[in-house]
């Protein structure tokens, strides 16, 4: 094992792979960040929508959630690069595309466990909330989310989680992340063992980093 | 007289085909205790939750403080203010403390500033007795104190008219007296209030009136005492025989 192959490129992994403030358009985090950011709020809105009443607004969020995860991400991914322009007539930057695709293609997912979320609440909380005088609107922004955002951590952050490490997808349009930059390496120094070890690392504190920030939050006064 | 503060006129409602209150006519003066009891399935706890239109109902007129509530366009939020209702699972929020749960509504609905609402809400639990539980979360509290609370957020609207549904059922026993000791302070204090409950000891005591209901219709209404010593239906007799005995 010579791990001078991460040393020498550590500035090239870590600054280009991981942060995306390279030569290069790329970043693991500039992309994950603001995804799932971007992608939870939209879930937000689509899985708030999935239970409306009124079927204009619960019928294209169903069609949405249901479109969305039924196709795979690198086919969203493939979409917004090779058909989008041509139908926009013009092209396209890699990170919009990449951005987009996962915010359109995680917030799907994140929508539905947002809706499970609410469902989880007691019909009696919303009777309650009803029954003191506030609207539909204040009785899901101040009794219903605050409770469901709760239970929804454990599946929001596995979600989260996913979608850090899918970001490594948007590699097959030029973006350099994380294993992008480790394959550039790699290419040049045929060390693949020392490599690809030292991005798994990487990956796993991210990741890792994330469940323990969850724990709190969920460790917090009922 | 004084003008009642709630009326049913010949109200019907259906869930799908189930005919659950069938052609209900029932008045409640103001300042009146009226409890509602009769065996489950008979509707009562239906009739209280449209007095708030938590319910709606497909037929008939409910009047409420003067207010038709069953014709489209009433304002529900004002109704809710005025009619305050505690509910069987007390259905406090569990991600606040007593203060708050009793805050919300006054800072929310009637936009008073925190300092105003925190006021009222700690004269609220002082009035119901557990003024030292303010900084508790309900899951801290026994059921009792969180019904008391209960009582107290629906009272912070300062309502005119108060709904019990079935607001001891869920207590352990030796918690009932606690709850119903608040219900029977604020009867005294010239609440109206409907009460959906079992509890016979507070209808023979409390209640000015007594309705007893069974597959939907009101089938008799009657002054405690009355009721209890000679229920006039083959049906209420029953009933009271059964829930008297044990």
């Amino acid at each position: 094992m010579d791990v001078s192959v991460i040393v020498d490129n550590f500035p090239f992994l870590i600054v280009q792979g991981l942060l995306g403030l390279g030569g290069f358009v790329g970043g693991t985090l500039r992309l994950a960040i603001p995804a799932i950011v971007l992608g939870f709020a939209l879930g937000v809105v689509l899985g708030v929508a999935r239970l409306a009443r009124a079927r204009w607004v619960r019928g294209p969020a169903t069609a949405y959630i249901e479109l969305f995860r039924g196709v795979p991400l690198v086919m969203v991914i493939f979409w917004m690069w090779f058909v989008l322009p041509q139908l926009l007539q013009r092209p396209i930057p890699e990170y919009s595309v990449a951005l987009a695709a996962f915010v359109i293609f995680e917030a799907a997912y994140f929508a539905e466990i947002v809706r499970a979320g609410i469902q989880s609440v007691p019909r009696g909380q919303v009777e309650a909330a009803t029954a003191v005088g506030l609207t539909r609107a204040q009785s899901l922004r101040l009794v219903v989310l605050p409770q469901a955002i709760r239970s929804m951590i454990p599946s929001l952050v596995t979600q989260m989680i996913v979608l850090f490490k899918d970001t490594s997808l948007a590699s097959i349009i030029g973006y350099v992340d994380l294993t992008k930059a480790a394959q550039i390496v790699n290419n040049r120094e045929i060390r693949p063992f020392e490599l690809y070890l030292f991005i798994a690392v990487v990956y796993w504190l991210c990741t890792y980093a994330m469940s323990l920030v969850a724990r709190r939050f969920e460790r917090t006064p009922a | 007289m004084a003008e009642p503060a709630i009326v049913f006129r010949e109200v019907h409602k259906w869930f799908g085909a189930l005919h659950v209150l069938r052609d209900v006519s029932l008045s409640v003066a103001s300042g009146e205790v009226i409890v509602v009891c009769g065996p489950s399935g008979s509707g009562k706890s239906t009739l209280i939750r449209c007095v708030n239109a938590l319910e709606k109902v497909q037929q008939g007129e409910i009047v409420v403080l003067g207010e038709p509530i069953t014709r489209p366009g009433v304002d529900l939020s004002r109704l809710r203010t005025r009619v305050g209702m505690v509910f069987q699972s007390f259905n406090l929020f569990p991600h606040m403390t007593a203060l708050r749960n009793v805050m919300l509504a006054p800072m929310k609905v009637r936009g008073l500033r925190a300092a105003e609402a925190e006021e009222i809400a700690r004269a609220l639990l002082a009035r119901v007795r557990i003024p030292e539980k303010a900084e508790h979360y309900p899951a801290s509290l026994s059921g009792g104190q969180q019904q008391r609370v209960a009582i107290a957020r629906a009272l912070a609207m300062q309502p005119r008219i108060m709904l019990f549904d079935e607001p001891t059922s869920a207590l352990d026993p030796e918690m009932i007296n606690e709850v119903l000791e608040v219900m029977t302070d604020l009867a005294r204090d010239g609440m109206t209030m409907m009460v959906v409950t079992h509890e016979m000891g507070f209808a023979r005591r409390v209640a000015h009136r007594v309705a007893f209901m069974d597959e939907g219709r009101v089938v008799e209404e009657a002054p405690p005492q009355e009721f209890f010593a000679a229920a006039r239906s083959e049906r209420a007799r029953e009933f009271l025989s059964k829930i008297l005995s044990h």
